[in-house]
């Protein structure tokens, strides 16, 4: 382990004097000072307010859960640091329930009750899509983490932001060309009956016909159903390779049958680690996945070349090197998403720094701070790999992963570049009035 | 795949789910027919079986087929018992009455609902079956003129599918056993014709009343259980065992055993063969607009007797 990390950054003795002098004074000079003086360099003692719309409850629970482990962590961690120009973060959480009607109201009272200075951490698209609007209306800015292809499409606003993880549309157009070289042409997709599927329906079936591929069938499945059996005879038996891609309380149930409808004789298989995430991997009737690939946004196993900043990240959030929690190892994160919410913030910190931001008055100053980022390198700030934000779209692009399952562990066999990933801009949002 | 197949592998699916739906409605029906009140908790006491079903499997290690059989004999005993409760302490004291018992137990629904959410929490948890094989099923196709035996790609069901299947036939059979053969059985019936008639003979209608409640809960607790290991539990999983065991209820005819046995085999079937075919959307369009022609032209359901 060691050793492929020295492989990877080659750190010099210089560096690393540097690096833990800086720490140490900063970290000397952040705790030993009582907490008003620690902020006494800021305008104003509040706290930056960030509204935290949660899928709590409903069936978004399992990466609420996490996003919200997250978001606690990377909060700490800034506040650790000095807080946002000079200021502690104070992330105040509502409950969505998942649900695009209380979504929209959960903005609401960001904006008018808790007097929130943005939104953020959104993920199912359309909760996304239901809340966008209001936000837009009240100025808020709102930065989701929700992959969902609606914010590059011109779908929303110039209030609505995704800097901290990549959108469906990026992935799949990333994904197509492994998928057609190395498992087959002929694909067959089953994905979930609403927004966020119709983005895998829509670019990896452009995507895999760019690389001389063919989708033979689309299976869409409701995401609140239960029993999948019935779905899979639909599948084409020229069919060589499985495209699935599942959300909701049900996933489990999902990968099991499709399991259980092949039996011995299973054609390849990719998948979204959405459908198993939260999921252990090792669960039974999961056997049948050794062999078959998965996407994932951040590769849930400690991989053999880790970087630092990843096993920073797990230390931080309370993951174990199996993508499990710490104190449970039942409790399997959303490893492949949750990222989205640190660098998220990340993002924010660095956005309100540069644009000086002192309240809600600065927020049309926040937007276009964090419009005029680019690279965002591989760092602490951004864990899962090094990103290029496009300010026009307001959509970051970043590095997507595949794994194989081997003897009951996801491990990394291949990882895009940035560039695998970009499409033409489909809107420029920086034309819209602030 | 063909079309022979896909309508046999359409048809098991259908059974599984017309199995659990038959358990749930008959528990429904049993609590309207004999007390004429309306339960809308149903539903979470359905969920509530899963929820406990996952617990107590979780409690013993070993073997899996021990934690499910503990689960199976004593989640509808355990669900039961939450129910006599809240009929004595809630539906008793507002004496039945129609009305006020949907309102009392859509309070008794949210209850259920939050305090699971509150201490079983929000995620989807597995049960890990007690037998599980993968049987692959074989077809027939003529090919010179005599049939030939084949094993089509996908055509199976599991070993559990089908215990699920011959669980709730063997329930129902002794449902059916309770009520028409023995003397708790008669004393039910009894009820269900006349409630003033059978306290004047010295019924303890109240206590046959707390008993049913609790029959009907432990039904539904069981048909979860039954289920979990396919599905997972999960604390909005009693929405549509609700729905469904209403509808089935509603076409059954109220109160009607063998009503609500038959109309749950064709919902179930239908919504299985339906949503394969077609959509899952129209299968609950198809259920809802039966409902609504049952309602109109035949009020009493397919075997209820019309009341005076």
């Amino acid at each position: 382990m060691t050793k492929s990390m020295k492989k990877l950054h080659k750190p010099t003795r210089r560096d690393a004097l540097k690096t833990l002098a800086l720490g140490a004074t900063g970290a000397a000079a952040a705790t030993s000072l009582p907490l008003w003086a620690r902020y006494a360099s800021a305008q104003s003692a509040e706290p930056i307010r960030v509204g935290f719309q949660v899928h709590r409850t409903g069936i978004g629970a399992a990466y609420g859960r996490w996003y919200d482990r997250t978001t606690t962590a990377a909060a700490e961690l800034i506040n650790e640091n000095g807080g946002i120009n000079g200021r502690p973060v104070e992330i105040i959480a509502e409950d969505d329930g998942t649900d695009p009607k209380r979504g929209a109201e959960v903005v609401e009272k960001f904006a008018n009750q808790h007097n929130c200075d943005i939104g953020f951490g959104t993920l199912f698209s359309h909760v996304v899509i239901g809340s966008a609007p209001r936000a837009g209306e009240l100025k808020l800015p709102y930065f989701v983490v929700s992959e969902g292809h609606h914010v590059a499409s011109g779908m929303l606003n110039r209030y609505t932001l995704q800097p901290g993880i990549t959108d469906v549309k990026s992935q799949v157009q990333a994904m197509a060309p492994f998928v057609a070289s190395n498992l087959g042409k002929k694909v067959t997709m089953i994905f979930p009956d609403f927004a966020f599927g119709h983005d895998h329906r829509d670019y990896f079936t452009a995507a895999i016909e760019a690389q001389g591929g063919e989708v033979l069938e689309h299976i869409a499945i409701p995401p609140t159903e239960t029993s999948f059996t019935k779905y899979f005879p639909k599948i084409p038996r020229d069919t060589e390779v499985i495209y699935h891609v599942m959300v909701g309380p049900a996933v489990l149930t999902f990968v099991k049958e499709l399991g259980e409808f092949f039996g011995p004789n299973r054609p390849e298989m990719f998948g979204f680690i959405d459908s198993l995430e939260a999921v252990d991997i090792g669960s039974p009737g999961l056997e049948f996945l050794d062999g078959t690939y998965f996407w994932e946004g951040n590769p849930r196993y400690a991989q053999a070349d880790q970087s630092e900043h990843d096993a920073f990240f797990r230390e931080r959030v309370g993951v174990d090197a199996n993508g499990a929690s710490v104190s449970d190892p039942k409790d399997v994160s959303t490893y492949a998403h949750m990222f989205g919410c640190w660098e998220t913030l990340h993002v924010v910190k660095a956005g309100m720094e540069s644009a000086g931001y002192q309240g809600t008055g600065d927020r049309a100053k926040l937007i276009e701070a964090v419009e005029a980022m680019t690279d965002m390198p591989h760092s602490q700030a951004h864990p899962q790999g090094a990103k290029l934000f496009n300010g026009k779209t307001h959509q970051v692009f970043g590095h997507q992963y595949i794994t194989k399952v081997t003897d009951g562990k996801l491990l990394l066999v291949h990882t895009t570049s940035i560039e695998d990933t970009l499409y033409p801009d489909e809107v420029d949002y920086t034309t819209q009035s602030l | 795949m063909e079309f022979g197949p896909y309508l046999m592998l359409a048809s098991l699916e259908g059974a599984v789910t017309a199995a659990v739906l038959a358990l749930t409605a008959v528990g429904l029906s049993l609590v309207f027919g004999v007390m004429r009140v309306v339960n809308v908790a149903h539903g979470e006491f359905f969920m509530l079986g899963a929820v406990l079903a996952w617990w107590i499997a979780g409690l013993v290690g070993g073997n899996p087929a021990i934690g499910f059989a503990l689960a199976i004999v004593f989640v509808p005993l355990l669900v039961g018992a939450v129910a006599v409760l809240v009929d004595v302490t809630i539906l008793k004291r507002i004496d039945y009455d129609p009305e006020r018992t949907i309102v009392a137990t859509i309070g008794i629904l949210y209850i259920i609902q939050q305090v699971t959410l509150m201490t079983y929490g929000p995620e989807a948890r597995p049960v890990e079956a007690p037998f599980n094989t993968r049987l692959a099923l074989p077809w027939f196709e003529f090919s010179d003129g005599r049939p030939q035996m084949y094993w089509p790609w996908g055509l199976s069901t599991t070993s559990y599918k089908l215990g699920v299947i011959g669980a709730a036939v063997a329930v129902l059979i002794g449902v059916w056993v309770l009520m028409a053969r023995t003397k708790i059985g008669l004393v039910m019936r009894a009820t269900q014709l006349d409630r003033e008639m059978a306290l004047a003979f010295g019924i303890p209608v109240e206590k046959v009343y707390a008993l049913v409640f609790g029959l009907g809960a432990g039904l539904a607790a069981l048909a979860a259980v039954l289920i979990v290991p396919i599905q997972q539990a999960h604390y909005l999983m009693g929405h549509d065992p609700l729905l469904l065991s209403f509808i089935v209820v509603i076409i059954g005819g109220l109160g009607s055993l063998p009503g609500t046995v038959l109309a749950a085999v064709l919902i179930g079937l239908s919504d299985g063969v339906i949503s394969v075919f077609f959509s899952p959307t129209l299968a609950k369009i198809l259920a809802t607009l039966l409902v609504a022609l049952v309602l109109v032209f035949r009020p009493q359901g397919l075997f209820g007797a019309r009341r005076a």
